[in-house]
């Protein structure tokens, strides 16, 4: 194909040359020429030769930089670095105070431990990696002239790849060839973004006309393209032909590693990045990295350790210091000399002492702390994954914990910022009503359909409810399944019911097809409009049959009509048919088009700068000859500059009709297309379009099939109209609409249909000065739209222009100036569709409901029970977004709105100082009751607790939280949000119970979130689940992400992916409860566990002259928290449930104990602190006193001391535990026996080994010894008496833990009910 | 099924406890198991007056009798103490204690009499006792070489430097090495009775079984195992600084001479606390019918060697004997006494206070 470019070949020559040059240079795009024109793929002269092959490494190590990267990594934990400066410390011979090999163990050990899991970790993304890389695919060799089989790895930047149906790309590719038709090539993106629906990629352009098969060794082209770089929507580039033709590359031509080539037999393509360079690993970045609320406190407190550490060494020196000063020069017998037979000042002793001290009290700072953390939250994240109730059967996914580190901070928010659509709604959008010229059609049938649905479903929950007991229960169910099935059979459900067979069922049903459930496709039309539908297709088809223009049909029946092409067609609905699932229906009609005129027309409308001179004439030629060889087929090629200019010139042609009907098949029958409509299903990227698809399909417009550059319609009497799609200018968030640009196969104009939100086309309809019924058509739209919205319905308008041929040519010129530039591509295209998007004229409005999801208004009550604050975010218009605000109770009728929309920076200040002064003057009028104020200050923690009658509101309204909802639009956020005014509007924001914001972009979301963060210092979360919420969900210290329908952006985002909303209940107040609790409580027994057990050593160190010796075995010292206490608080920390999961959901009100971090305050540290040091005085002085003048000797006594410190922790333990299961029992046990079995051991091992201490027997002989029990029955109960009797007696005014939270919220409850 | 896996591991990461990785087919729904489900049968003791209540009572009474019972035991012991430092010039041991010296070669005596006021039935113990001995210095305490106590022949020649700088004297190896046994406690006591009709009646003290059987059998030795000839075995080692005769010297016994010698290894065994005591001597129950020690005057004659005025030391002679539960200490009964009242009471006032506070709360539960 490229043959023809070779006369000017020194021309291109140079230019490729000029390309080469520069490259060096900007060095801002990537140049790809063809691996076979080269020998070696490596070879000197190989451009791609620099480029990453297609070999993927994840792993972190090789065998050989394992521990040194290992280490390094590791020592970027400051607490790792300060364990072994201690350990190296222990070899210096004068501050030594165990032996130094043993002093390493502790570090070593969890060096290795994490050195381990890093090692386990690396071996299983080796592993895959290795999977991967020997995958196989075709690859053109040069040598064999033919597609051999590759691993994966071998493929290179510029090699000519083959793929075939089902296949998984290797490489991102550029696609050259494909065996369909149309040239397309589809894809399943699931992998990448999670969306199961098909895309349609492209062949190139320039290879589009391929009548044989691709032949990799006539290509020649050079391709240039942007670097690698993460953006999955994005790519730009051009390919330059030997001819010197430069053809822009889309997106919509590359392929991406990882996707499935799905209903394509073959394709072929270029590789343009391999490997680490795809977009698919650019895209994968490894887990997220938070430190939690807990651990920021919790690292304060280790600060506070490492400072009482400090304090006790230092004392330590001080009193080793004095004790040597009393014997002056008296040498006494028992104090050695050093080594070198030196005498050592008291000072110098001193300061040696102290470093030693560091050794050995080294225990308080708890070394295996960290380790133990991460251990317990990987069991928590463990077991939140396995939680049953978190499992979705519908979609067949659990909850996903991406972030392995905050499961605590669950249980810590304050705030909770919410998307709307698709988080706290299904998704699901389900079309209702629509008004069409301003007359409105209600569809009352449909709403009555659906009331009628909503009863049978709640008595049929009735039914099972009644049912009574368990045996029972199974029958009725099945019975009730049986009727569902039945039932959907007949009218086709809807799934809001709760039933799951039938959920399961439309989830098989929409298998294959996102978005389509049986209530989208069910819609009954409205009789009116159908017959007004009816009546205006039969007059066309009347009309066409005797050729009299369209426009003499009434102008209300033509915007009827113009109403469901637009719905039809204003979209990027992909049609397949069931029974072949990935099977695209497909149905061409030849248009048949003259091409005298083309050359007028390329030399008037070509850009000169894409084809110049002596090219146009010849790729002109070309394109002549072409489409007169293969039946103009180039004509429906892509909306690309010569093929739209042709299709363009096509003037006017007498008998333009008849062409274009030419081959309609003879089946007019309505019924028989009925049949086969059935079958067809739609794939929409954005569910509302599915609903106006579908919905128009109830008019008889359906979709029956999309190319890139031709629509099928059928229409009622018509039959089948393809319309040629000259552009689709996409939806985007700031246009908040979507154009396409047709030629109308009727009247032949070029029209722009428009469908977009009302607040973006409203503004672009034409003045109107152009005639009285465009006025009123506007004004009573307005209406209605106002009234769907008030109905909590999604609005969009339907707006259509046409455009006389030399507007279109005037835009056009720009358009394509701006498609194929490189640089600023998006913002060029963003105003060419700004330019073209005007004076519209409105058609009509259809109203969608988005359906509320599952429990989403129990959720929000009960997460508001919880002291939760909610603040919803959307996108959406005002009153939608309060709407749906009410429907899911997030609003209370009774409670009073305040409702702030400014227009400018004054005003919107004006607003908010309006409103602080009403909300002052409402705190005043509640705080005089001074009773309530009493009773808010002694129940704080419940003052956000909704009153249930509006009688006691005044006893019950916190004087934070008053009973009123803040509603602001997106233009007032945005006054708001300015620095100036942030606090105001904070101030006022925090004051009410709830706070909606509307039309809110994805930035100021985030902005919000950021706002409320860092101002009021509080935890927030983020839920959402599509692309908008990304950044909002990455501000919030917990992003949770639905993995629902708008692809997986939020869900790669988050830290933990929900299948559903109400899911959030459990997660936050069960597990986020749990996690708190228990990682709270485990960490102030560790502080507790290691201060008690280093404050016998101090102790001691009185008895001894200070002189840093120790009573317990070293061995003891140095594994006692590695090994001996280890396990049960373990078990404990992962296990432990201060209260069962039914009461927390029942009683969302224990969830402010995580919010006021009740179970970690500073003052709890301290109380541990105090309560450690005496339980250490107890578990020293008693052996004292029980040895005192005796002949006891060194480790003889320190063993018992051990033994008594380790059974009063796990006693302590048991204090602490409130849920004993078998593992605790087994846990506790299992420590017992363990040191008892270490320590025997250890003591029959060696009688001459393990100096100084030597401990040959010890423990032998003391279990011998009655004294040994004595103590040890004694000592823990002296030790945890108090502690024991403190709880008791704390608990006993209040009741005691679970009874305290059981019966506390009872008599809150109570409280409004005696009112009344 | 590739892609699957290939997606699994990209978007897990690390999140590598979802289990086994099940195939696509699998559904991913959780085993509905009491332990994934969080739902193991747990016993949930809550603490409430209530059910410590019980508890307080309990240990109370059981702590209570124990205590007696030991006291009792505690105070059945019979135990004699003097204390010969020889601090005040009355005390018979004044001269001795001034004119002291590690290395003074002569001898000095000094006699302290007594008089037990109860017969002693069974085995009395007789221990020495140091005070404000700092045997547990961390210094001191590491200063031995355990290997050469064992009798290895290459420790004895070549002491490890932990005997520093107790290892080498003017070249030669110390036998034993190290700062405890250099300190060893070298003051000799010899008890006599006085017959009421005057003479002096030396008692017989046992210098065998007074350390463990495991140190003497086990972790000391001499070197070259039971060779008679200890002189020839300790060939090319000194004696400690302060010592005045050689290790070999100790005893005559040969089976109580060298690194065996029990007084020896009841030194080695370094103290818990500043002040000790370490057994010494037993004096064995002849028959059942005489006690081991009668009523009457008794004479301790002390060779005084060991020098402690330089750190302020007491020395003491203890006469004990002993139970089932060591020697004389009341600590422990009266531990457990008190223990075991602080239950109770603490029992009490929680009875009371559940009793006035316990009513509110039910009436509060009553009228919901």
């Amino acid at each position: 194909m490229a043959r023809e470019g070779e006369d000017p070949g020194m021309a291109k020559a140079s230019k490729v040359k000029r390309q080469r040059k520069k490259k060096p240079k900007e060095n801002k795009t990537r140049t790809v020429h063809a691996n076979i024109l080269y020998d070696n793929a490596k070879g000197e002269e190989n451009p791609n030769r620099n480029y990453a092959n297609n070999k993927i490494k994840t792993t972190k190590y090789t065998v050989l930089s394992f521990l040194p990267k290992n280490l390094f990594e590791q020592f970027h934990r400051f607490a790792n670095v300060y364990f072994v400066f201690i350990a190296l410390l222990n070899f210096v011979p004068v501050v030594n105070a165990f032996q130094p090999e043993l002093a390493l163990a502790p570090v070593v050990f969890i060096l290795s431990v994490t050195a381990i899991k890093d090692l386990w970790e690396d071996y299983r993304r080796h592993r895959s990696d290795q999977e991967i890389n020997h995958m196989d695919c075709l690859v053109y060799s040069r040598a064999e002239r033919r597609y051999v089989e590759r691993y994966w790895k071998e493929v290179r930047v510029g090699d000519f790849i083959r793929l075939r149906c089902n296949e998984i790309l290797p490489a991102d590719v550029l696609l050259l060839s494909s065996s369909d038709p149309d040239r397309l090539c589809h894809i399943e993106t699931a992998t990448l973004d999670g969306e199961t629906n098909l895309k349609q990629r492209q062949v190139v352009r320039s290879f589009f006309d391929l009548d044989c098969d691709f032949d990799p060794l006539k290509y020649n082209g050079i391709i240039e393209c942007e670097k690698p770089n993460n953006d999955l929507n994005r790519f730009r580039g051009y390919i330059i032909h030997q001819s010197g033709r430069r053809d822009a590359l889309y997106k919509e031509n590359l392929l991406l590693r990882g996707c499935t080539i799905r209903n394509t037999e073959e394709a072929v393509g270029i590789v343009i990045y391999a490997g680490h360079e795809t977009k698919a690993m650019l895209n994968n970045n490894g887990p997220r990295y938070k430190r939690s609320k807990l651990e920021r406190q919790m690292n304060v407190h280790v600060f506070w350790c490492v400072i009482i550490l400090l304090v006790m060494c230092l004392f330590a020196a001080v009193g080793h210091g004095l004790w040597m000063f009393q014997y002056g020069d008296k040498r006494p017998v028992f104090d050695v000399l050093s080594p070198e037979g030196t005498d050592l000042s008291p000072i110098m002793s001193a300061i040696y002492l102290f470093l030693t001290m560091i050794i050995v009290f080294q225990v308080l700072i708890p070394i295996s702390l960290f380790v133990s953390i991460e251990i317990v939250k990987i069991c928590q994240v463990y077991f939140i994954h396995q939680d049953m109730d978190l499992y979705d059967e519908e979609t067949d996914s659990h909850l996903q914990c991406r972030a392995l580190n905050i499961t605590e901070d669950l249980g810590q928010m304050q705030y909770i910022f919410s998307d709307k659509t698709g988080t706290l709604t299904e998704n699901k959008m389900v079309f209702r009503r629509c008004t069409v010229a301003g007359v409105e059609y209600s569809h009352d049938a449909n709403a009555r359909r659906l009331a009628m649905y909503q009863e049978m479903d709640s008595e049929e929950e009735d039914c099972t409810s009644h049912s009574g007991t368990l045996p029972r229960r199974d029958s009725v169910t099945s019975h009730q399944s049986a009727r569902v099935v039945l039932r959907s059979q007949s009218t086709k459900s809807h799934r809001r019911t709760g039933s799951r067979a039938e959920a399961k069922r439309a989830s098989i049903l929409s298998k294959h097809t996102a978005f389509s459930s049986p209530m989208e496709k069910d819609i009954t039309p409205d009789p009116q409009l159908l017959d007004k539908v009816n009546e205006c297709s039969s007059q066309m088809d009347f009309m066409r049959f005797h050729s009299q223009p369209m426009s003499q049909l009434p102008s209300d029946l033509a915007d009827i009509i113009d109403f469901f092409i637009a719905l039809t067609i204003c979209n990027t609905v992909v049609v397949s048919s069931p029974n072949q699932p990935r099977q695209k229906v497909r149905m061409r009609f030849e248009l048949k088009s003259p091409v005298k005129t083309i050359e007028d027309f390329i030399k008037r409308f070509t850009p000169s700068r894409l084809t110049s001179g002596s090219n146009s004439s010849s790729s002109s030629s070309l394109i002549t000859n072409r489409s007169s060889n293969r039946g103009c087929s180039s004509l429906l090629s892509s909306p690309s500059a010569e093929s739209t200019l042709t299709k363009l010139d096509e003037e006017q042609p007498p008998r333009g009709l008849e062409h274009s009907f030419g081959p309609v098949p003879p089946c007019y029958n309505g019924k028989a297309w009925n049949l086969e409509d059935g079958e067809l299903r739609y794939e929409a990227e954005s569910p509302d379009e599915a609903a106006l698809v579908y919905a128009a399909r109830a008019y008889k417009c359906s979709l029956v099939g999309r190319l890139p550059d031709q629509v099928t319609v059928e229409l009622p009497h018509l039959g089948k109209l393809s319309f040629e799609l000259l552009h689709t200018l996409g939806f985007d968030s700031t246009r908040k609409r979507m154009s396409v640009v047709v030629r109308h196969p009727l009247t032949d104009q070029i029209t722009v249909y428009t469908k977009g939100a009302d607040s973006a086309i409203m503004d672009l309809i034409k003045p109107p000065d152009t005639g009285k019924r465009q006025i009123k058509i506007v004004s009573r739209t307005q209406n209605y739209l106002n009234l769907y919205a008030a109905d909590g319905l999604r609005t969009l308008c339907i707006a259509k222009k046409i455009l006389s041929k030399e507007q279109y040519a005037c835009w056009l010129q720009h358009h394509l100036q701006a498609e194929t530039a490189i640089q600023g591509r998006e913002e060029l295209l963003f105003d060419s569709a700004l330019r073209l998007e005007t004076n519209l004229q409105l058609l009509g409005a259809t109203g969608i409901e988005d359906r509320l999801q599952d429990g989403v208004p129990e959720t929000i009550a009960s997460l508001r029970m919880a002291g939760l604050q909610i603040w919803v975010l959307t996108g959406d218009k005002q009153e939608t977004a309060v709407n749906i605000a009410y429907a899911c109770k997030l609003l209370d009728p009774e409670e009073e709105i305040l409702t702030l929309n400014a227009d400018s920076q004054e005003a919107c200040a004006l607003l908010l100082e309006e409103s602080l002064h009403y909300i002052q003057a409402k705190f005043l009028c509640s705080s005089t009751d001074q009773a309530a104020k009493a009773f808010h200050s002694n129940f704080a923690p419940f003052e956000i607790y909704p009153s249930s009658s509006p009688s006691s509101s005044s006893h019950t309204t916190p004087f934070t939280v008053l009973r009123l909802g803040l509603v602001i639009d997106g233009r007032t956020l945005a006054y708001a949000l300015d620095k100036s005014l942030e606090d105001k509007f904070l101030a006022v924001a925090r004051s009410c119970r709830s706070v909606l914001c509307c039309r809110s972009t994805p930035l100021q979301k985030s902005m919000v979130v950021k706002l409320v963060r860092n101002k009021l210092k509080v935890m927030t979360l983020a839920i959402g689940d599509g692309a908008n919420d990304v950044s909002m969900i990455q501000v919030a210290d917990v992003g949770v992400g639905i993995s629902g329908q708008e692809g997986m952006q939020a869900v790669m985002a988050s830290d933990f992916a929900l299948p559903r909303f109400r899911y959030l209940q459990k997660l936050l107040l069960v597990h986020g409860h749990w996690c708190y609790s228990r990682l709270a409580n485990m960490i102030l027994y560790f502080f507790y566990k290691n201060a008690m057990f280093v404050a016998l050593i101090f102790w001691y160190q009185f008895y001894c002259g200070f002189s840093g010796s120790a009573m317990i075995d070293q061995w003891y010292l140095i594994f006692f928290n590695l090994m001996f206490s280890a396990f049960p608080q373990l078990i404990t920390g992962t296990l432990d449930k201060d209260v069962s999961a039914e009461t927390l959901q029942q009683l969302p009100q224990l969830y402010v104990n995580g919010q006021n971090s009740e179970e970690y305050k500073p003052y709890m540290f301290w109380m541990n602190m105090i309560d450690a040091f005496y339980q250490s005085l107890v578990c020293f002085f008693i052996p004292y006193f029980a040895y005192a003048d005796s002949d006891v000797d060194l480790f003889t006594w320190g063993t018992p001391i051990t033994t008594l410190a380790l059974f009063t922790i796990l006693v302590h333990l048991g204090i602490e535990t409130k849920t004993w299961t078998w593992m605790n029992w087994l846990s506790i046990a299992f420590s017992t026996a363990l040191f008892f079995t270490v320590a025997l051991c250890y003591n029959a091992s060696c009688p001459t080994c393990y100096t100084p201490s030597n401990p040959y027997w010890t423990m032998q002989r003391l279990l011998q010894d009655p004294l040994f029990y004595l103590l040890c029955v004694i000592t823990p109960v002296a030790a945890l008496l108090l502690n024991l009797f403190f709880k008791v007696l704390v608990q006993v005014p209040f009741s005691s833990g679970g009874q305290m939270k059981l019966r506390e919220p009872v008599s809150l409850f109570s409280e409004p009910t005696r009112w009344r | 099924m590739m892609a699957s896996s290939y997606n699994a591991k990209d978007e897990d990461g690390h999140i590598t406890v979802s289990g086994p990785g099940g195939g696509t087919l699998r559904s991913k729904k959780p085993e509905n198991t009491a332990f994934k489900q969080q739902r193991l049968p747990a016993w949930q003791p809550i603490l409430t007056a209530g059910t410590v209540l019980p508890a307080f009572f309990i240990i109370g009474l059981l702590f209570i009798p124990i205590g007696i019972g030991l006291f009792v035991t505690s105070n059945n012991i019979k135990e004699f103490e003097v204390d010969y430092t020889g601090v005040d010039m009355s005390s018979p041991c004044f001269n001795c204690s001034q004119n002291f010296s590690w290395n003074s070669t002569k001898p000095c005596t000094c006699t302290i009499p007594f008089y037990l006021d109860q017969p002693y039935e069974s085995n009395v113990y007789v221990y020495y006792g140091l005070s404000n001995f700092y045997q547990n210095h961390r210094r001191y305490v590491k200063s031995r070489d355990d290997s050469q106590l064992n009798g290895d022949v290459n420790s004895l020649m070549s002491p490890s430097k932990e005997c520093e700088p107790y290892a080498f004297h003017e070249n030669k190896p110390i036998a034993p090495c190290g700062a405890i046994a250099n300190s060893m406690f070298n003051d000799t006591l010899e008890l006599f009775y006085n017959d009421p009709n005057g003479t002096r009646i030396p008692i017989p003290l046992n210098t065998t079984g007074i350390a463990w059987w495991t140190d003497k059998h086990v972790k000391f030795g001499n070197p070259g195992g039971n060779n008679p000839n200890l002189t020839a075995a300790f060939q090319g080692t000194t004696k400690p600084v302060n010592w005045r005769r050689p290790v070999y010297e100790l005893d005559a016994d040969p089976g109580n001479n060298g690194f065996i010698n029990e007084d020896f290894i009841v030194w080695m065994r370094t103290a818990a606390l500043p002040t000790f005591r370490k057994l010494y001597r037993i004096i064995n129950k002849k028959s059942s019918m005489v006690p081991t020690l009668p009523r009457g005057n008794y004479t301790l004659e002390v060779v005084y060697n060991y020098p402690v005025r330089s750190f302020e030391g007491r020395k003491r002679v203890i006469l004990s004997t002993i139970s089932w539960m060591g020697g004389k200490n009341p600590f422990l009964g009266i531990a457990y006494i008190t223990v075991g009242s602080v239950c109770f009471f603490l029992g009490v006032v929680l009875l009371i206070i559940h009793h006035k506070c316990g009513n509110r709360n039910n009436s509060a539960d009553i009228s919901n």
